[in-house]
């Protein structure tokens, strides 16, 4: 196959930009391409297309990508994707962090995007750790793993994407794990489609740091074990509360319809230049 | 238009409107909240977008992002609000995106007496953030002046790509004056530039015409990268010290080959002084009278207004330092710009009239520095 056939290529900036900086094995590349082949299938425009990002490994996706970019600071992505979002409506813009970017220091903005429901699709690659930095515990580090910074083991409890995202208000949330590729295509699309705020959670690993902490093997054991490891939804609702202990649960965990912010706004601005009146004084106008 | 009772806050919030501001996100904290509300009102009736965002780091990361998106955007804090936006700062002045940053100062450290003035930021609005790079930061004296130099701010801004901090202390945010606002065709706008080559062609740090390169907004059909990593012309991220190297010198450099438009200060019979009184903000307005009583007693002072803080009127100061016997610094802080002051008129010179305890410095404090006492 060329490389014109590739359905990523058209997608990948060329310049400057390969090979990437990710390790080997690495999960994230194909978060990246399940993200082109769900854009391609849309069929928008590049330039229509915003990808922000934060800080981390993941946070590098956006430079090899051929749409606006955005690497901005570490936890903050959502916060700088709200300015874009709601200045330019007509963008679509997909946010990529990782789970120590979007639920640590990012925790924050993830859930204030959710409750405003503006139309952002957040895609979390979740690899457990922190692993730009070398391997320290994050939010959704399992109890009792180790990292460089839980040596005698993590006792602080992981926190559940995806129900996080649905209690604080997104509209559309789902997770599937780098394994189930074709899976994490759909829910991509599903979530770009989606006219509010929308969640994936990409369920990946680090061999690097975490799968080396904790002795997990190489790559391919660690992908082999989110194949093993995780159940459909439907699935999981036949296991006991003991044997869904520690399975990765796949599938849309919410898919509503409420307004989205900026549709909102646009409703506001309507008010204001109605002459409707603010509840507030008003002082008079300019000139 | 007719004169109207104004608040400084307030003249801020029509400045930006003047200035083509359609974008605000904030986070309330007193002192300065007004601008909030009265953009809250006012952006939508203009087509324009307003956002409360979670805190103070969100606010300024949503103005940095609607500003590639295109917009003019502003935010306005207070000191507690004003650290916490330090990391986009730098941000906002590696990307090289226009931006204003209010911040209505008040007594601190920490939550401090936030009903009580203050010019306690003005070293944080320069150093503020890691890492060199440059900053403008304007700060008014009255609230017509408020508006002006909000005007002002974002036109700095646009035309250098640049961060720019309006400093206000608490005085002259909640102060009521009786202003009269130009007609809006009489503002001067300043809007950035925008790109007009081809997208093929386009290099969004390209420095080959400019020290500010021209913008492209999200949207326009330009797809490029924005890092807060250094990056090369084409704005993807470097560790090439030949790429890195020239990215700082051209930054500085816009800004330094600039300084006769951007820094702004008064001179009131600085020729003939052998006293020099240097002040800003609300101080500024002590200092006027202090040095109308002082004359009144013959003596022969100037007064030096600060209207641009940084960069730091070295120039200006440096002339009348020479001719100036002793150099008056009133701040409402325990000698920030005092220590500029000092570093290009030798501390010999500079007597410092301070006061941190919320209240303004009176003209009598200012008075007795004149005259030596």
């Amino acid at each position: 196959m060329s490389q014109d056939e590739h359905s990523a290529y058209n997608y990948l900036r060329h310049t400057k930009k390969f090979p990437n900086v990710w390790c080997s094995g690495c999960g994230i590349g194909i978060v990246m391409s399940a993200l082109i082949r769900a854009v391609d299938r849309i069929g928008l425009a590049k330039d229509d297309v915003a990808v922000v990002s934060g800080i981390g490994c993941t946070g590098r996706m956006p430079v090899y990508l051929d749409f606006n970019t955005m690497h901005t600071t570490h936890g903050r992505a959502l916060a700088f994707a709200t300015g874009l979002k709601f200045a330019r409506p007509g963008l679509t813009v997909i946010v990529i962090m990782g789970d120590g970017d979007a639920l640590a220091i990012g925790g924050n903005h993830f859930i204030h995007a959710a409750r405003r429901n503006i139309g952002l699709t957040a895609i979390v690659v979740d690899n457990s750790i922190y692993g730009m930095t070398g391997g320290q515990h994050s939010p959704t580090t399992p109890l009792g793993s180790r990292a460089t910074t839980a040596p005698y083991g993590n006792i602080e409890p992981p926190f559940p994407v995806c129900e996080l995202a649905a209690a604080a208000g997104a509209t559309f949330v789902a997770r599937s794990t780098v394994y189930h590729a074709v899976e994490l295509d759909r829910y991509i699309e599903q979530a770009i489609r989606k006219n509010g705020f929308s969640l994936v959670e990409a369920v990946s690993y680090c061999h690097t740091t975490f799968g080396r902490l904790n002795k997990l093997g190489p790559a391919v054991d660690m992908m082999r074990r989110l194949k093993e490891n995780s159940v459909t939804k439907s699935a999981a609702e036949k296991l006991s509360p003991e044997q869904r202990a520690g399975v990765i649960v796949r599938g849309v965990f919410c898919d509503e319809d409420r307004p989205e912010y900026t549709a909102l706004y646009d409703e506001v601005i309507q008010r204001a230049q109605e002459g409707a009146g603010a509840a507030v004084r008003t002082t008079g106008g300019l000139g | 238009m007719t004169a109207r009772l104004m608040q400084g806050n307030e003249a801020v919030g029509w400045g930006a409107l003047a200035a083509g501001c359609r974008f605000y996100a904030g986070y309330p904290i007193t002192p300065s909240t007004e601008i909030a509300e009265m953009l809250s009102r006012e952006l939508p009736k203009l087509g324009g977008k307003f956002i409360q965002m979670e805190d103070e780091i969100a606010s300024l990361a949503a103005c940095i992002g609607a500003s590639v998106g295109g917009l003019k955007a502003l935010t306005a804090t207070s000191g507690p609000g004003f650290s916490l936006m330090q990391e986009h700062i730098g941000y906002a002045a590696m990307v090289e995106v226009p931006c204003v940053i209010v911040d209505v100062q008040r007594l601190g450290p920490s939550t401090g007496q936030p009903t009580s003035p203050s010019q306690g930021d003005v070293m944080q609005a320069r150093w503020g953030a890691h890492g060199d790079h440059p900053i403008i930061a304007l700060s008014p004296t009255s609230v017509r002046q408020a508006f002006d130099l909000t005007v002002q701010a974002f036109n700095f801004s646009e035309q250098y790509r640049t961060p720019v901090i309006l400093l206000l202390d608490e005085v002259i945010a909640h102060m009521r004056e009786k202003v009269e606002l130009p007609a809006p065709d009489a503002v001067r706008v300043v809007d950035r530039e925008i790109t007009r080559v081809p997208s093929e062609w386009y290099l969004p740090y390209g420095d080959a015409l400019s020290d500010v390169p021209p913008m492209a907004s999200f949207g326009m059909g330009y797809r490029y990268h924005v890092t807060g990593l250094f990056h090369d012309p084409a704005g993807y991220p470097t560790q090439r010290l030949d790429e890195i190297g020239p990215w700082i010198e051209r930054v500085f450099r816009k800004i330094e080959r600039n300084l006769a438009d951007i820094v702004l200060v008064e001179e009131d019979g600085t020729d003939a002084a052998n006293t020099i009184v240097v002040a800003y903000g609300a101080t500024a307005r002590s200092a006027q009278h202090a040095v109308k009583l002082a004359r009144g007693q013959r003596a022969k002072v100037g007064l030096v207004t600060l209207l641009t803080i940084w960069p730091f009127a070295e120039e200006v100061i440096e002339r009348v330092a020479h001719m100036a016997r002793r150099i008056v610094v009133p701040e409402m802080n325990l000698g920030q710009l005092a220590l500029e002051v000092e570093r290009i008129a030798g501390r010999r010179k500079v007597v410092r009239v301070n006061r941190a305890n919320g209240e303004m410095v009176t003209p009598m404090m200012i008075l007795e520095a004149i005259e030596g006492k």
